[in-house]
């Protein structure tokens, strides 16, 4: 039971980066915009929430640092994409180059220096619950901010106006504009959005998952979440199960390899991007559902009066 | 858009993109990110006078720093030259890092089985067992995008992490030098498995004018190919290239097997060349670097060359930088990343023109 418990709340923790990246890449794409910079937003959001938090400015300082980190970073691809009618593969990459730079610059002072890691709510009674105690009741802040970031990603999209015109501008730019919605504003906000969500997954991972920095530490995270959003076929609900299948694996290679499994230790760490280029494999396979859900003018620079 | 109006300015997409902005924005890019670095540096409490000295003078003040430039520049404008292709065609290779990785472990590997019974053979024969191990590696993600649909950047990145995984397995493992103490790493090729100085006084080996040839090779295939132009078309515009019955699977399997057999290539000439063993640590991301090149050489072959020299400088100063002056090797990531902002940014100049409207800002929106 107690060994269960362990997993499972191992699984949560190594699920809540990614979840986090990828609900912000969802809304993202939504608008119509692809920003391949995840990995790069994911670092620096990193790094400067360990910053601020090993520097005494505590948790809640360090994750709001992160998050705007993360917007910081989307606002350059904003500028360069949406003002400057950039392409957006290419600033994408830009943009994860210079944060895998930038994090190392910013963490130099930074490795080694320990870190407790985020507080778990602790309920009287509740949290001592066998096993479903601490996986209810004993999490920390962020993972139940997680959860209500899908939620209220989920209720903005289907069950608010803004949400639908977010919709209508990543599906029809140019019926958008024409109906008086401002794109530029539109998809600003939804890429600043995906930055900010972006920079905290990075905290989670220097801040909870493993409290301390290293150079490049999301290790291709940014990615995942990049193809979690394909897999889920930009449903939050299917992005929440992606990533915790995802951060199921993850847990399932690490404790078989402590668990003294006969595979040398790295077969089992490529399991991760194996398993996620198998999901991409099974989801895009159906090349009609793809072009059903995916938004239409995803990846597409849009100038009104061209 | 209101944003756009507002000033009294309007853009206009010029009709076609403009030849001399083309060219005129890398240098400008450049320039652009010289200053910004000089700003980096003051802020970090540098002197950035003699930071940019220490920089992009100090590397290319001797025949050795020449010859470490080509050392560098090889790989990246190697690698630049298969990624630019598939670039014009929309085909987004950017797992060359780990077809680079796989390209060092074939050829590798080949000197480590026949060690000890080499001969002039061997040396041809790596660089075969890289492209060849380069070029496999990209035809995963290229039959997974013909047959399934899977988008090319995700699987060639996470290829990457899996080639990167397959060497420290081989090189703690399997192939770890029984000599070695110990470390991570095979042993020592022997002299027939290395590739052979060119210029004395430096390290710069047989892979810089091997390099030439490939920029040549490209240029030829760009410019007197049907291929070339077909993919050229693909990139421009799909529609058409449907019409005219150029077939987007037979362009996606021809970029991604060119551009992977390359970065093998290039992989080859890392193991046989400046490194001349396995290691767990085959490139300090050239794989990823050449992208950049690629981009700031306006896909072009000999625009490749030339930013594959520059961004070689690049590391070059990072390294002089670190030991002159103790400024961090994370520069280097940051300028890269920088100067391929500034040019993102100012390819917009290339695309559209600025022209001023006549309305009043009240009328805008």
């Amino acid at each position: 039971m107690e060994i269960l418990s362990l997993v499972l709340m191992s699984v949560v923790a190594a699920a809540t980066p990614l979840l986090f990246a990828a609900i912000g890449e969802l809304v993202t794409e939504k608008s119509g915009v692809l920003n391949l910079g995840v990995e790069g937003m994911m670092l620096v959001g990193a790094v400067v929430g360990f910053a601020v938090t090993a520097s005494g400015g505590g948790a809640v300082l360090g994750v709001s640092a992160a998050a705007a980190a993360g917007s910081a970073m989307a606002a350059l691809f904003a500028l360069l994409t949406l003002n400057l009618l950039a392409n957006q593969v290419a600033t994408g990459l830009a943009l994860t180059l210079f944060g895998i730079g930038l994090s190392a610059l910013v963490g130099r002072g930074f490795i080694g220096v320990p870190l407790d890691g985020l507080p778990h709510l602790a309920i009287p009674g509740l949290s001592d619950l066998p096993l479903i105690g601490p996986l209810i009741f004993g999490q920390d802040a962020l993972v139940y901010l997680s959860f209500v970031a899908v939620a209220a990603v989920a209720w903005f999209l289907t069950r608010t106006r803004a949400g639908l015109i977010l919709k209508a501008v990543g599906e029809n730019p140019a019926a958008a504009h024409r109906l008086g919605h401002s794109v530029l504003r539109v998809r600003w906000l939804a890429v600043l959005f995906g930055g900010a969500m972006a920079g905290i997954g990075g905290a989670y991972l220097s801040l909870a998952y493993t409290p301390l920095w290293a150079e490049n530490m999301t290790a291709g995270r940014g990615w995942i979440a990049l193809a979690l959003v394909v897999f889920a076929t930009w449903r939050p609900g299917r992005v929440l199960l992606g990533a915790y299948l995802f951060g199921g694996v993850t847990i399932a290679q690490l404790h078989a390899q402590s668990a003294g499994v006969a595979l040398p230790s790295q077969f089992m760490s490529m399991l991760p991007y194996l398993a996620t280029i198998l999901v991409l494999v099974l989801i895009s396979r159906d090349a009609a559902r793809i072009r059903l859900n995916a938004p239409a003018s995803i990846g597409k620079v849009f100038h009104p009066g061209g | 858009m209101a944003a756009e109006g507002a000033f009294g300015i309007r853009l206009e997409r010029r009709p076609a993109p403009s030849r001399a902005m083309l060219l005129a924005t890398p240098p400008l890019a450049v320039l652009l990110t010289v200053l910004a670095g000089a700003i980096l540096f003051a802020a970090m409490g540098f002197d950035p006078l003699e930071t940019l000295r220490a920089y992009f003078v100090s590397p290319l003040t001797s025949l050795y720093g020449w010859g470490e430039l080509a050392v560098k520049a090889t790989p990246l404008a190697i690698i630049a030259i298969g990624l630019a292709l598939g670039f014009r065609g929309n085909v987004w290779n950017i797992g060359a890092e780990g077809q680079l990785t796989l390209g060092a472990i074939c050829a590798g590997g080949l000197a480590l089985a026949v060690y000890g019974h080499e001969g002039p053979w061997l040396l041809p024969l790596m660089m075969l067992a890289g492209a060849a191990g380069g070029l496999a590696y990209a035809a995963i993600p290229a039959y997974l995008r013909v047959r399934f649909n899977a988008n090319e950047i995700l699987t060639s990145l996470m290829l990457t992490y899996v080639a990167g995984l397959l060497l420290s397995y081989l090189v703690t493992g399997p192939w770890k030098d029984p000599e070695g103490f110990g470390f991570p790493q095979s042993r020592l090729f022997n002299p027939e498995a290395l590739l052979p100085i060119v210029l004395d006084g430096t390290r710069m080996h047989l892979g810089a004018p091997l390099a030439l040839c490939v920029v040549l090779a490209g240029w030829l295939v760009v410019a007197r190919t049907l291929i070339g132009f077909q993919i050229k078309v693909v990139g421009l515009t799909p529609i058409a290239a449907g019409y005219a019955g150029f077939s987007q699977a037979r362009i996606i399997w021809f970029t991604l097997l060119l551009s992977g057999g390359l970065a093998g290539l290039a992989g080859a000439i890392e193991v046989s060349g400046p490194i001349g063993q396995l290691q767990p640590a085959i490139s300090p991301g050239y794989g990823f670097t050449a992208i950049i090149v690629a981009f700031l050489g306006r896909l072009h072959p000999v625009g490749v060359l030339l930013a594959a020299l520059l961004m070689a400088l690049s590391y070059l100063g990072g390294e002089q930088a670190q030991i002159e002056l103790g400024l961090p090797l994370a520069v280097t990531g940051v300028f890269q990343g920088m100067l391929l902002f500034f040019l993102l940014a100012s390819d917009f100049l290339t695309h559209y023109r600025v022209r001023r409207t006549a309305s009043t800002p009240a009328a805008a929106g």
